[in-house]
């Protein structure tokens, strides 16, 4: 009797470590704001929900990998990644050479980092979510008029190969989020909501709010040339992509 | 004799243990699949340096020191090359209903060529002329390969198109003979479906969404064949496909 019982406090705290092993979440309140792009300047709301507080690491991944072989790279189908996928790995389930378990994990396919979410219990944040915790610095919830902050934001666009950096190397916003700017580009939920195909002839509207910028100077001109970069490359993504700079982060809904 | 308490006691444990076993199970989903796949991996040297002798741990072969390869991962593609390819829809495996309200996952309608596109009821704008598009597609497709060619219409507005109204959309728009269906997923499958197809679209009013006009034509294996972009355009190139897919 007495085997059993240890055996299932030992399964109880397996468990334990086990739900520890999920990276770590801060909540964010949630609010409305005007995001830049995307959405006809209309006002959005977010709710409650809980982000991670960094990008999801190759080790992470490598384990994710380990528990769900039809992620591995030489069994994934092609209808959810293509020829990029973990390309940069030695093997199946083994990092490449120059690759640091704390960086962030890239080469990735949005179905890949869907799935991963979604076996935590967790999901891949909207475009919406995803710019309200990234429009804070430091000090600020939404710091986007600040000068620094854009300067920030585009001082990485210039830097070379960041996702060979580990995460937790770049600044920890007023959430307690780390390298929403700075790592790597991340994965959106919806990033193919965003229309920029500029060809009305396929698309219903050109969205043509997402290139009227403010007429502005100074602060604004570099805060919408931050953002729109964001948006244009998930307006030029397709979800079999896998790229090296790209990665992600879950989320999940505050219960 | 036996201690009653002991007996007791036995019949306890046995309760925590059971609900040790739904726990775990509940916990698990996704690992559920892991043991499933994992008891068929087996590993092999590419160079088969050992014959067919296979192992079950992904070391380096003996002989010449290269990593083995899974051996399943040909074996699986042998048994899918039969059935479905890597590039097939019909790998997605979530679950629709179609207009009759009958459940159905993509794969069910496997055999025939596929004519799809994502649509919205409620639509006022360029819904009709896809719409419109789609039946001329139709009406152009020859009588000796109609019986081969299904047209399928996906809601990109789930919670709106019911079974119920997508029925009513059907007749209304003379679609509801047995060569249209029309199908209701859920936000999710949506959007990972509008991924698969690299269409694009948001909600933008609780009424209205933007979205890519694209037509898109799957062989009966479920592998995408062509995609036709833009609101009435030419049409010729997508019927030749069409035709030719069927064959």
């Amino acid at each position: 009797m007495g085997t059993i019982l240890r055996l299932a406090i030992c399964i109880l705290f397996l468990r334990g470590i086990d739900a520890n092993c999920q990276s770590d979440m801060v909540e964010i309140k949630g609010g409305t704001y005007i995001p830049l792009y995307g959405r006809d300047s209309m006002q959005v709301t977010i709710n409650d929900f809980f982000m991670d507080i960094y990008p999801v690491t190759n080790e992470e991944f490598l384990a994710f990998v380990n528990k769900n072989p039809k992620w591995k790279r030489s069994r994934v189908k092609k209808l959810f990644a293509d020829e990029n996928y973990l390309h940069q790995w030695e093997t199946d389930t083994t990092l490449g050479e120059t690759q640091s378990l704390q960086a962030p994990i890239t080469n990735i396919s949005w179905f890949a980092a869907n799935d991963y979410c979604d076996c935590l219990g967790k999901r891949l944040p909207t475009i919406d979510e995803w710019e309200f915790a990234a429009m804070s610095n430091e000090k600020l919830s939404d710091a986007r008029n600040l000068k620094t902050y854009n300067e920030y934001i585009l001082s990485w666009y210039e830097k070379p190969k960041t996702f060979n950096n580990e995460i937790g190397s770049t600044f920890k916003n007023y959430w307690g989020v780390y390298d929403l700017h700075g790592l790597v580009w991340e994965w959106t939920y919806d990033f193919n909501s965003v229309l920029i195909s500029g060809e009305s002839r396929k698309d219903v509207d050109n969205d043509s709010n997402l290139f009227c910028g403010t007429a502005a100077i100074g602060a604004t001109d570099l805060m919408n040339y931050a953002a729109f970069m964001r948006y244009a490359i998930r307006g030029s993504v397709k979800a079999n992509y896998a790229m090296k700079n790209l990665g992600f982060r879950c989320v999940k809904n505050k219960k | 004799m036996e201690d009653p308490n002991n007996k007791k006691m036995i019949i306890k444990m046995k309760k925590i243990i059971i609900i040790f076993l739904v726990l775990n199970a509940t916990f698990s989903s996704c690992n559920k699949e892991k043991s499933k796949e994992e008891q068929v991996i087996v590993y092999q040297c590419p160079m088969q340096c050992e014959g067919d002798k296979t192992y079950q741990e992904k070391v380096s072969c003996p002989v010449c020191k290269m990593d083995l390869q899974p051996l399943t991962n040909s074996h699986s593609h042998k048994i899918e090359s039969a059935g479905i390819s890597e590039t097939s829809i019909f790998n997605l495996t979530s679950k629709w209903k179609t207009e009759e309200n009958i459940s159905i996952e993509l794969k069910d309608l496997k055999g025939k060529t596929l004519v799809m596109v994502m649509i919205y009821t409620s639509c006022k704008a360029a819904c009709p002329r896809l719409v419109a598009d789609m039946r001329n597609i139709e009406k152009k497709i020859p009588d000796s390969v109609k019986s081969e060619v299904q047209y399928i219409m996906i809601s990109i507005d789930p919670e709106t198109d019911t079974p119920e109204r997508l029925k009513s959309f059907a007749i209304d728009n003379h679609m509801d003979d047995e060569q249209w269906t029309f199908l209701q997923g859920n936000i999710n499958s949506v959007r990972e479906f509008a991924n698969v197809l690299a269409v694009k679209y948001k909600q933008i009013s609780p009424m209205d969404f933007s979205h890519s006009n694209i037509i898109s034509v799957f062989n009966p294996q479920g592998e995408l064949m062509h995609q036709q972009e833009g609101l009435g355009v030419d049409n010729n190139e997508t019927i030749a496909k069409i035709i030719e897919s069927t064959k």
